[in-house]
């Protein structure tokens, strides 16, 4: 018998598009492409849970159903293209996080000391990656997080994601890269007319 | 020394109404924009409060449970009505009303009730001379506790939904992911009635205890009976304020814990 896999979606469906079928095995990833505004972060929220939506989600063959709201989420981690920081320093949005991650991303260590009003955009994103993936979540969801970013930056980005899914992570990565998909080795879907399907690659 | 009222003649009152309108001239001959108002709001007060007044004479009149009850919903229902109507954000549906309705008369009726049975003890208990401005006082109190609170809850989860929504992406509970929002919402409705409680008797002779001394009370029993109802009030207020903020942070949130500002107009 084989292992069920990491993730998998059946008819997942919500307000603006649906995704009738993934299968993510553990460390796998997949690559979501489409134009601008057809709804591929609403179909990351869909799998988080945090919209409401029918169809059926499961990690590691356990349904969505069975999981309280914040418990799917701390295992299905959605990391939004802007993400919020609330408190004075970054020290109190990063619960635990590794310094290699920390070094990968270009950061010292002292950037918890910092306060979040001089980060900067990119700074951000980055930090933002370190926060959740900090949670040593199951499932990353990823909404375009090298967007603002330079070359450089984008592939230490690649690299802690990388990473983590030799450690058994899977990722599904919003992005309108071709060569981004292609270096990841995801399998490649598009998100056209409001249907998310495996693309030819 | 027996206490005394000593009776207004309407010709008090003419005189009182006259400087109303001598002022309501002036702002008028100063252009300053608020006449109008003023004089409706003066002609408001007149009209309301003699209906009241009527209302009272029969009702004390007609001294029996049922119509001491048909008052105190008539009360909540108005209070209520109010509660929505201060809301920039309101709950769809029911809950628009049904929320602070709810939540003030939880606090304010089982306040007023326990007051009356175990604290003043009139006799019959439900003795509208005691009944019914008790429970005024605690409505409106809780009333405006109620209103600040969930306005400022539900006006947060607005301005701050980016906040929510990363706090439950990251896998927090919705208690945790709306906490901060909560205590703000908390403070706003209670601050008021704490305020009032730090400043009593120093900054000014709160309202009731002024009526009694005015009425002849000697000014201990005057006293102790504002304490207890400034108790009572902050006991009210409180638990209103905290069913309130419990009931409205929890709708923002579905069965998953999603935030749910569409349940918002």
């Amino acid at each position: 018998m084989t292992a069920p896999p990491r993730l998998a979606i059946r008819g997942l469906r919500c307000a603006v598009a649906r995704w009738p079928a993934l299968d993510l095995a553990p460390g796998a990833c997949a690559a979501l492409a489409g134009p601008s505004g057809s709804g591929k972060s609403r179909l990351l929220r869909a799998i988080a849970d945090l919209d409401p939506n029918t169809g059926e989600a499961y990690l590691d063959g356990t349904p969505r159903a069975a999981f309280a709201g914040h418990a799917w989420r701390r295992a299905v981690v959605f990391l939004p293209a802007d993400g919020a920081w609330w408190a004075e320093r970054v020290s109190d949005h990063l619960a635990a996080v590794e310094p290699e991650t920390l070094a990968t991303l270009g950061f010292d260590t002292d950037v918890a000391e910092w306060s979040v009003r001089r980060l900067s955009t990119g700074e951000r994103s980055r930090l933002g990656l370190a926060r959740a993936v900090a949670l040593q979540p199951r499932v990353l969801l990823l909404d375009e997080p090298t967007a603002n970013l330079d070359d450089a930056t984008t592939e230490a980005v690649e690299r802690v994601v990388q990473a983590r899914r030799e450690a058994g992570l899977a990722a599904v990565w919003v992005t309108h890269d071709p060569g981004q998909a292609r270096r990841l080795g995801a399998q490649p879907f598009t998100l056209h007319d409001g249907t998310a399907r495996e693309a030819a690659s | 020394m027996t206490p005394e009222i000593l009776e207004l003649q309407p010709w008090d009152l003419a005189l009182a109404g006259g400087l109303v309108i001598a002022l309501a001239a002036l702002t008028h001959a100063g252009r300053l924009g608020v006449a109008r108002s003023l004089l409706i709001a003066g002609a408001r007060t007149v009209v309301q409060l003699l209906l009241v007044g009527l209302v009272l004479e029969t009702l004390f009149a007609n001294a029996t449970l049922y119509w001491v009850a048909l008052m105190g919903g008539v009360m909540l229902l108005v209070a209520g009505r109010e509660v929505m109507a201060r809301q920039k954000r309101r709950f769809t549906g029911l809950w628009g009303f049904g929320l602070g309705t709810a939540a003030m008369s939880l606090s304010s009726f089982s306040v007023a009730v326990l007051a009356l049975v175990a604290l003043v003890q009139p006799e019959p208990w439900y003795q509208p001379q005691y009944a019914i401005p008790l429970l005024g006082m605690l409505l409106g109190n809780t009333m405006n506790g109620v209103a600040l609170a969930v306005d400022r809850l539900t006006d947060g989860a607005w301005q701050q939904r980016d906040v929510i929504e990363t706090r439950l992406a990251l896998g927090e509970p919705w208690s945790a992911a709306v906490e901060s929002i909560r205590r703000d919402a908390m403070r706003s409705g209670m601050i008021p009635m704490i305020n009032a409680m730090a400043a009593a008797g120093i900054v000014s002779l709160p309202g009731m205890m002024t009526g009694q001394i005015l009425a002849g009370a000697p000014p201990l029993e005057a006293v102790k009976y504002q304490i207890l109802i400034m108790f009572l009030i902050t006991v009210g207020t409180g638990f209103g304020t905290l069913a309130a903020v419990w009931l409205a942070s929890r709708r923002l949130f579905d069965e998953r814990e999603r935030l749910r500002l569409d349940r918002l107009t």
